[in-house]
């Protein structure tokens, strides 16, 4: 029974099956590949091998005649004049006058099979004039660097610097000079961390109609149906509410499946085949080439500390890529660099670059994992130099409720303070070390996010609820949502149906991002609950003749309030369901906001790892998670979240990264080469859940899926450190660089 | 409506006439937003491609929300997430 010391729960806070576990071990959960539709057409993708060229000509012709090809689609089948956003997810979509990256579109076909349309694509010739490309983001900021799209910076950006630099910030507060002035010992440091992909299972896919009359249907998986109209019809010039789309279930997304890729195609495509429906699945290349990975980062950071720990200082100028459009998510890595320190003088400066790179989609905690990895990295090095123990020296820093964040605004409730004190007494840190091992600690942050949001939920006629929800279930969300409505009405958890519906039966709902389902999805069901709870009231007050103020709700039953509101036996939500039709009709509630009250969530990592001397090989060997949940509605899926993002933070330290040749190609579009931690790889990964409850919320949710993913990256690079006396400074850091850094020791 | 100091993040510094702070008569986060493009019009862009405000430390996409001369009113960069 989960406690906050002023609420006691009988569901949430406990661990039942999830609804949709059956379903998704047995194959009976449709994903999107599994979706068919009668006379249903194939599309195929034509993309550009080159990083950087003028497209010349395309020519269908040979594609065209083949038996079986229904329609061929260029650019020239899209509308023109969008700008701003639009314009980039219709550029991206399908190249305009240059293909910007290896990987983008440059056409596509449909046509009566996956073989034929995969055939024909091959057969339409494409002919390009091929332009220098540049790949690294600080080769893209220097004099001479190729320029991606003239005027693509917004007004943001000083005067001089070169036109791949897209948007330019700074923020702060204090004199950083001052902070630096009064430190003991002052340290700069650059670091760098490669682009990684978020390494869903189940890649893109869609089926998408759409008649002569821009009429269209989608099923598609997603985390975001309303996101994916608004955006597919922006880019086929179409009326938003003429297209109607269904989420199917969701192989993973982390962030990458909050935009589209080809899903426009397959309307255009459709469009252009007389209304048949049209379905793309992307293969794992195209996914890893032509689907957002995440930014690579060049940073530099620079930090005065005193001899007891404290900072007095500190500063980070960030530059980051996320392909070749602006959108790399440098802000909020800075907003999220520092965001654990109490800094009286702090300065961010960042850059968003352009480079010849597929467009970059959010993943987990979007830039908060590199910036921690550049000052968490710097914090803990500074820490060993004047002997400090690493916990001690970030609790002696530590924000707390109230304190102004590095970013500018005051912090609300947080838990940052409880996180390292349930860390430091974490039995993995009595553990003892060998040689060549070492233990390695890390905080991350991440700020969480409301949304728009729109939920119904419906009576049933036996007393049981249905509940409609917009944000598709990628992280056990139908679960928590169940237990958070079981709980506001007092039934049994099973009694209560959640359902992740199309774009036709609710109001707007943001996509499942930025860790918003569970509090902001969840807020709103207990609001609608509360509406259904008050109509139930209602109904019983009027068959016993009383005031409905009267009447209260407890435990799944109205009873009269008070021993003056009449003496009447409770009346459950069986019997006020059973007789609706008899008083008044369907008994329903719903709710329509963006929730207020998001509550910020911290993140402590611990990990123990060895180092081969002879490989470069990194083993971890434990490996602990401690973040404040604000409150573990299913502490399993909370838990779930926690070992997710520490998964996917250890191969973004150690393996992943996108290697591109000297022609600007990804040389590892596939899951051999392009190298996602495996269950060999990983220790059993510990987790403590932190309770400080969010008071912005019903039963004190903050979100808990992107800031798991923040620490792993400094905590393992200080572990190294710890183990061999080597400080990496680039991520990944694997068995060749790290080999190399050993031996020039 | 009272006069509210908007704090805006510096690199809007080129946009503002060199301001961080800009003081405008609003009594909504919708005033503040208008007034400040009002006054600046550079800024315009910037707000109209999206910003998140924070008032109190919360932040608030609600341009009906209520403030005044005591609140602690922030222009951050769009937040979302993955």
């Amino acid at each position: 029974m989960a406690k906050d010391g002023l609420n006691e729960f009988k569901l949430v806070g406990t661990r039942p099956d999830r609804p949709d576990g059956l379903d998704k071990v047995t194959g009976r959960a449709r994903y999107g590949a599994d979706f068919s539709l009668p006379g249903m057409l194939w599309g195929a993708v034509v993309r550009s091998p080159h990083a950087h060229a003028k497209i010349v000509k395309i020519d269908a012709t040979k594609a065209l005649a083949m038996e079986g090809v229904k329609a061929v689609v260029t650019r020239a089948d899209f509308p023109e004049g969008l700008s701003g956003e639009d314009w980039d997810l219709q550029e991206n979509t399908i190249a305009g006058e240059k293909a910007l990256y290896d990987g983008h579109a440059v056409a596509a076909v449909a046509a009566t099979s996956k073989l034929i349309a995969e055939d024909a694509a091959r057969l339409i010739e494409v002919e390009y004039e091929v332009l220098p490309h540049v790949i690294d983001v600080d080769d893209a900021m220097a004099e001479g660097a190729p320029v991606i799209r003239e005027g693509a910076a917004d007004p943001t950006v000083p005067e001089g610097l070169h036109p791949n630099v897209v948007k330019y910030m700074e923020f702060g507060h204090g004199d950083v000079e001052k902070g630096f002035a009064e430190a003991d010992i002052v340290r700069e440091k650059s670091y760098k961390t490669e682009a990684t992909h978020q390494g869903y299972i189940e890649p893109h896919a869609c089926v998408g109609q759409m008649g002569r009359d821009d009429k269209g249907e989608m099923w598609v998986c997603t985390q975001g149906q309303w996101f994916i109209r608004k955006m597919c019809t922006a880019v086929l010039g179409v009326e938003a509410s003429q297209l109607r789309v269904t989420p199917s279930e969701i192989g993973g997304g982390f962030g990458g499946k909050t935009t589209i890729f080809m899903e426009p195609l397959s309307l255009a495509l459709s469009r252009k085949a007389g209304g048949r429906p049209v379905k793309i699945v992307m293969s794992r290349s195209e996914v890893l080439r032509a689907t957002g990975p995440t930014a690579s980062a060049s940073m530099d950071v620079k930090i005065g500390m005193k001899k007891d720990g404290t900072i007095t200082g500190a500063r980070a100028e960030f530059r980051m890529q996320g392909g070749a459009f602006p959108g790399a998510p440098v802000d909020m890595a800075l907003y999220c660099a520092f965001a654990g320190y109490k800094l009286e003088n702090v300065q961010h400066i960042g850059y968003d670059v352009l480079a010849n790179r597929p467009k970059c989609a959010a993943y987990r905690a979007p830039g908060s994992p590199m910036g921690a990895f550049a000052v968490e990295s710097l914090v803990d090095e500074m820490a060993a130099e004047l002997e400090l123990d690493p916990i001690a020296v970030r609790q002696k820093n530590a924000v707390r409720s109230g304190d102004k964040a590095s970013y500018g605004p005051k912090f609300g409730s947080i838990g940052l303070v409880e996180v390292l004190d349930a860390l430091k007494d974490h039995p993995n840190l009595q553990a003892e070390l060998g040689e060549n091992q070492g233990r390695g600690f890390a905080v991350g942050y991440w700020f969480n996010h409301n949304g728009e949001t729109s939920v119904s939920m419906a009576i049933g006629e036996d007393g049981t609820a249905q509940v409609s929800i917009g944000t598709p279930d990628i992280g056990g969300s139908r679960a928590s949502v169940s237990l958070m409505v079981a709980e506001t009405l007092g039934i049994p958890y099973e009694d209560v149906r959640v359902n992740v519906v199309e774009t036709g039966a609710l109001g707007v709902n943001e996509p499942t991002h930025g860790s918003r389902a569970t509090f902001a999805t969840g807020k709103a069901a207990v609001e609608a609950t509360g509406h259904a709870i008050k109509e139930m009231c209602r109904r019983a007050a009027a068959e016993w003749g009383i005031d409905e103020d009267a009447v209260e709700w407890v435990d799944g039953a109205a009873q009269p309030a008070g021993p003056n509101a009449g003496k009447f036996p409770p009346m459950t939500i069986k019997e006020i369901a059973g007789n609706m039709g008899s008083t008044g009709g369907p008994i329903s509630g719903h709710h329509e906001s963006v929730p207020d009250g998001v509550g910020a969530s911290f993140g402590a990592h611990a990990v123990d790892l060895e180092v081969d001397p002879e490989t470069g090989r990194v083993t971890i060997l434990r490996y602990l998670v401690v973040q404040d949940a604000g409150r573990a509605i299913h502490p399993s899926y909370v838990e779930g979240q926690y070992q997710g993002g520490a998964a996917q933070g250890i191969g973004w330290a150690l393996n992943e990264e996108y290697v591109y040749d000297d022609k600007g190609r990804l040389a590892n579009p596939i899951f051999l080469d392009y190298r996602v931690p495996v269950a060999s790889d990983l220790p059993m990964i510990d987790t403590v859940i932190v309770e400080v409850p969010n008071p912005g919320h019903p039963f004190g949710v903050r979100g808990v899926g992107e800031t798991g993913i923040t620490p792993p990256l400094p905590a393992i690079a200080n572990a190294i450190a710890d183990a061999v006396g080597v400080r990496m400074t680039h991520l990944p850091i694997s068995p060749p660089k790290l080999l190399a850094a050993l031996k020039s020791r | 409506m009272a006069q509210v100091t908007v704090h805006l993040w510096s690199g809007l510094r080129r946009l503002t006439d060199g301001a961080e702070t800009v003081e405008v008569e609003a009594s909504t986060v919708g005033e503040a937003l208008d007034a400040l493009a009002t006054a600046h019009p550079g800024v315009k862009p910037v707000l109209d491609a999206g910003v998140s405000v924070v008032i109190d430390g919360e932040m608030t996409t609600s341009r009906h929300q209520q403030i005044t001369p005591d609140n602690e009113i922030y222009l951050m960069q769009r937040l979302k997430g993955g």
